[in-house]
């Protein structure tokens, strides 16, 4: 018995497939893609896929699953629901838990709960320095050794340089990729959102672009003298795009990512003083957006991510000063991501899904993120003419802070399949 | 013509028209505030509360006093001896007041922003008596009607806003009540304490106090609150005093009948002269009396009184 995915456009950057075809999986692999319309039997069963798309998993290497420590406002099961639903295969899992993930047993915590909860793939990043203080390295090739993929303090910066390289050096060693937080934190330093015209007007205290731009200059300058693989999450200024260009094209080992709110939203939109608003690095101007698209066009930046970071809605119900960071992003991604970077012309169809899939699974050698034949099946489908209102109804994460509500949304994902099993078909999470 | 908004939350956005309303209306309030019995039942059985999580001394007498001078049963609640300290969430602070039948909120909070977020969960009308870094819509009219009792106008005039502009809720309100009213706005301070953002408002920015000065009608000093210096924001104050202080020879600069304003309280040979603050072209406290009028004016409107209505 087999489960085809039949006449959807399938779209596989990793092999260069950008066809209408069915899609064979055959005990948890995938089995081929061809045409296969006098090979179903009775037994087999079939997904409808006509006028839709067919693509890698989604892999999502920037979330926050919360879990251990900060429960109530995510736990990895349910964090895995709502990447079901925003039809991620696979995710990787920050490690500014409580403890920080910075241990052995940190990192097999993570899987072993991911394994329990059995949705989706989990990943953990395992912290740069112990407890993510900045001070000391963590034991990395210990975590590296039973299942982290990559090392990064994200929440924070590493603020002294000296650590940084020997994070940059010892992750080299064990064959892994840093991702930094960049954020100079005295410049940063009580900011709840970026400084320009729009702080000056709601008289918060703002984050200058620079305080991102100085600490990218400097990792990449650390990243280049000893030869480290650096990854920035979450680009957000015009200069760190230049920044990282500038390095690439000096041969520097270094990528970036971009996330939804950054390139659906500005500064402007925190007017109103919505805490949805409040994420860090902060949402910033419109010429920094163009300079995020543009690196997407470009292939300065290929990869995206959603740095998903769910709050109680209770943290959130408060005056902006004292609210957390964070949006809760994994449910509207890939509509988000289509409208800013699709219909707005700005990456090709293929380009776009290799952003969320092999792109990624390239960067931090995760397996998936391509159709091969005898990979795991990992597959998203999705609807690009359906249309849905963000509501908070069916939302799956525990973390309700997303300022999207309300908005309607063209192209979602209707189906999520795991090892060739469905995790989310017609947008409801099964299992 | 009649109060169009539920809230009060800030100057930026109020049309031309509705800032005329409370100036026109404040004019005969302050008539009361000048009879040997100041009460009116203007508001009888209204209830004001007024929600200070910062230390205030004028504002939340003013606005006290505003309530009672027109019949008003008013409340004052200090945050620090409030629930506030129990843990209390502001939403849930404004639910209880809310659930006690208060019919306006007047919030002082040092988060801006708090007012927004106490109005969107409150029936009560909510008033902001200054949040943060971002409005004190109230200081800014009684700074607007100050200059037009004074002047007769606000339309044409150039008014030079001296000081930390940075950290200043009164120096933004001031901003967009005199660019609605039609006045040229001059900004002036250190550099660090002088965001040049403010320039896409219409304002015009300067480093050098004897250019602001130049030719202006109205000088409008802020407070400096010195532990800017502490935070190095500029190196000490004695040289923030000779850079920026406003004194009688600098006011040379402006017009012959210039009018110097301040909203307290002052650091008095800081950023202003003693001799400045106590000229009579200075209406330092002719301000605190007009804004008790402001208030009055402000409530009486929000509780349903038109311009023209009677307020005896």
């Amino acid at each position: 018995m087999a489960l085809y995915i039949k006449g959807g456009r399938v779209i596989d950057p990793a092999n260069g497939i950008n066809k209408i075809a069915d899609v064979k999986i055959e005990k948890g692999i995938i089995a081929g893609i061809d045409d296969y319309s006098g090979a179903i039997t009775e037994a087999d069963e079939v997904m409808e896929a006509a006028g839709k798309l067919v693509v890698p998993g989604l892999i999502d290497i920037h979330c926050h699953l919360r879990e251990p420590g900060l429960e109530a406002k995510e736990t990895i099961a349910t964090g895995t629901r709502a990447a079901a639903r925003g039809g991620f295969t696979a995710l990787c899992a920050m490690p500014n838990t409580k403890p920080v993930c910075d241990s052995q047993t940190g990192v097999e915590f993570v899987i072993n709960r991911a394994k329990a909860a059995g949705l989706v793939r989990v990943y953990p990043v395992g912290a740069i320095t112990k407890g993510s203080e900045g001070q000391e390295l963590a034991e990395m090739a210990d975590m590296a050794a039973c299942g982290a993929v990559a090392f990064s303090d994200d929440g924070k910066p590493v603020p002294r340089s000296d650590i940084m390289r020997l994070g940059l050096q010892y992750a080299q060693m064990v064959g892994k990729v840093i991702i930094s937080h960049c954020e100079d934190p005295e410049l940063a330093k009580d900011g709840v959102m970026h400084e320009g015209y729009w702080s000056t007007v709601l008289g918060l205290r703002g984050i200058p672009a620079a305080s991102e731009a100085i600490m990218v200059a400097r990792d990449i300058l650390l990243a280049e003298s000893v030869g480290a693989k650096l990854h920035i999450a979450h680009v957000s200024t015009a200069r760190s795009v230049e920044l990282i260009r500038q390095a690439q094209w000096r041969g520097v080992n270094v990528t970036g990512e971009v996330c939804p709110h950054h390139l659906a939203l500005t500064d402007a939109d925190v007017e109103g003083f919505n805490t949805a608003t409040k994420v860090n690095p902060p949402l910033r101007t419109d010429q920094d957006r163009e300079a995020l698209r543009s690196a997407l066009n470009d292939g300065t930046l290929t990869i995206l991510a959603t740095d998903h970071a769910p709050h109680t809605a209770e943290e959130k119900a408060c005056e902006y000063n004292y609210a957390p960071f964070g949006i809760s992003g994994l449910e509207t991604a890939w509509p988000l991501f289509w409208r800013e970077l699709v219909e707005s012309g700005v990456m090709t169809l293929p380009s776009f899904v290799a952003a969320m899939t092999v792109a990624p699974a390239k960067r931090l050698g995760l397996p998936g993120g391509t159709l091969s034949t005898g990979v795991a099946a990992d597959v998203t489908i999705i609807d690009p003419e359906y249309t849905e209102t963000v509501t908070l109804e069916n939302w799956q994460s525990k973390g309700k802070n997303t300022p999207f509500v309300g908005q309607t949304l063209r192209s979602w994902p209707v189906a999520t399949i795991v090892g060739g099993r469905v995790v989310m078909r017609d947008r409801q999470v099964i299992g | 013509m009649a109060w169009q908004h539920k809230d009060l939350l800030g100057l930026r956005g109020l049309a031309k028209q509705e800032i005329e309303l409370i100036l026109d209306t404040a004019a005969p309030m302050k008539d009361i505030i000048g009879r040997d019995i100041k009460k009116v039942p203007t508001l009888r059985g209204k209830s004001i509360v007024c929600l200070f999580y910062e230390a205030s001394t004028r504002t939340r007498t003013s606005f006290e006093l505003a309530g009672k001078f027109m019949s008003a049963d008013t409340v004052n609640i200090a945050a620090a001896s409030s629930s506030v300290v129990k843990g209390e969430s502001l939403i849930d602070t404004g639910k209880t007041l809310d659930a006690m039948g208060t019919d306006i909120i007047v919030i002082r909070h040092a988060a801006s922003g708090a007012p927004h977020l106490l109005a969107k969960h409150v029936k009560a009308r909510v008033v902001n008596a200054g949040d943060g870094a971002h409005e004190h819509p109230t200081q800014g009219l009684l700074d607007l009607y100050t200059i037009k009792e004074r002047k007769g106008r606000l339309e044409g005039l150039t008014v030079t806003i001296l000081g930390d502009v940075l950290h200043s809720r009164v120096a933004r309100s001031n901003i967009w009540g005199l660019r609605t009213m039609g006045a040229e706005v001059r900004l002036c301070g250190p550099s660090t304490l002088l965001p040049p953002e403010l320039a896409i408002t219409g304002v015009k920015v300067f480093t050098r106090i004897e250019e602001a000065l130049e030719g202006a009608d109205v000088v409008n000093v802020l407070r400096l609150q010195l532990e800017r210096q502490k935070k190095g924001l500029f190196p000490t104050i004695r040289e923030y005093a000779r850079q920026f202080g406003l004194n009688q020879e600098r006011l040379k600069r402006c017009k012959s009948d210039v009018l110097v304003l301040h909203p307290g309280p002052m650091n008095r040979g800081v950023e202003i002269a003693d001799d400045v603050a106590d000229a009579d072209f200075a209406a330092i406290e002719e301000q605190v009396t007009n804004g008790v009028a402001v208030r009055m004016a402000i409530l009486y409107l929000m509780m349903g009184g038109s311009g023209s209505g009677a307020v005896h």
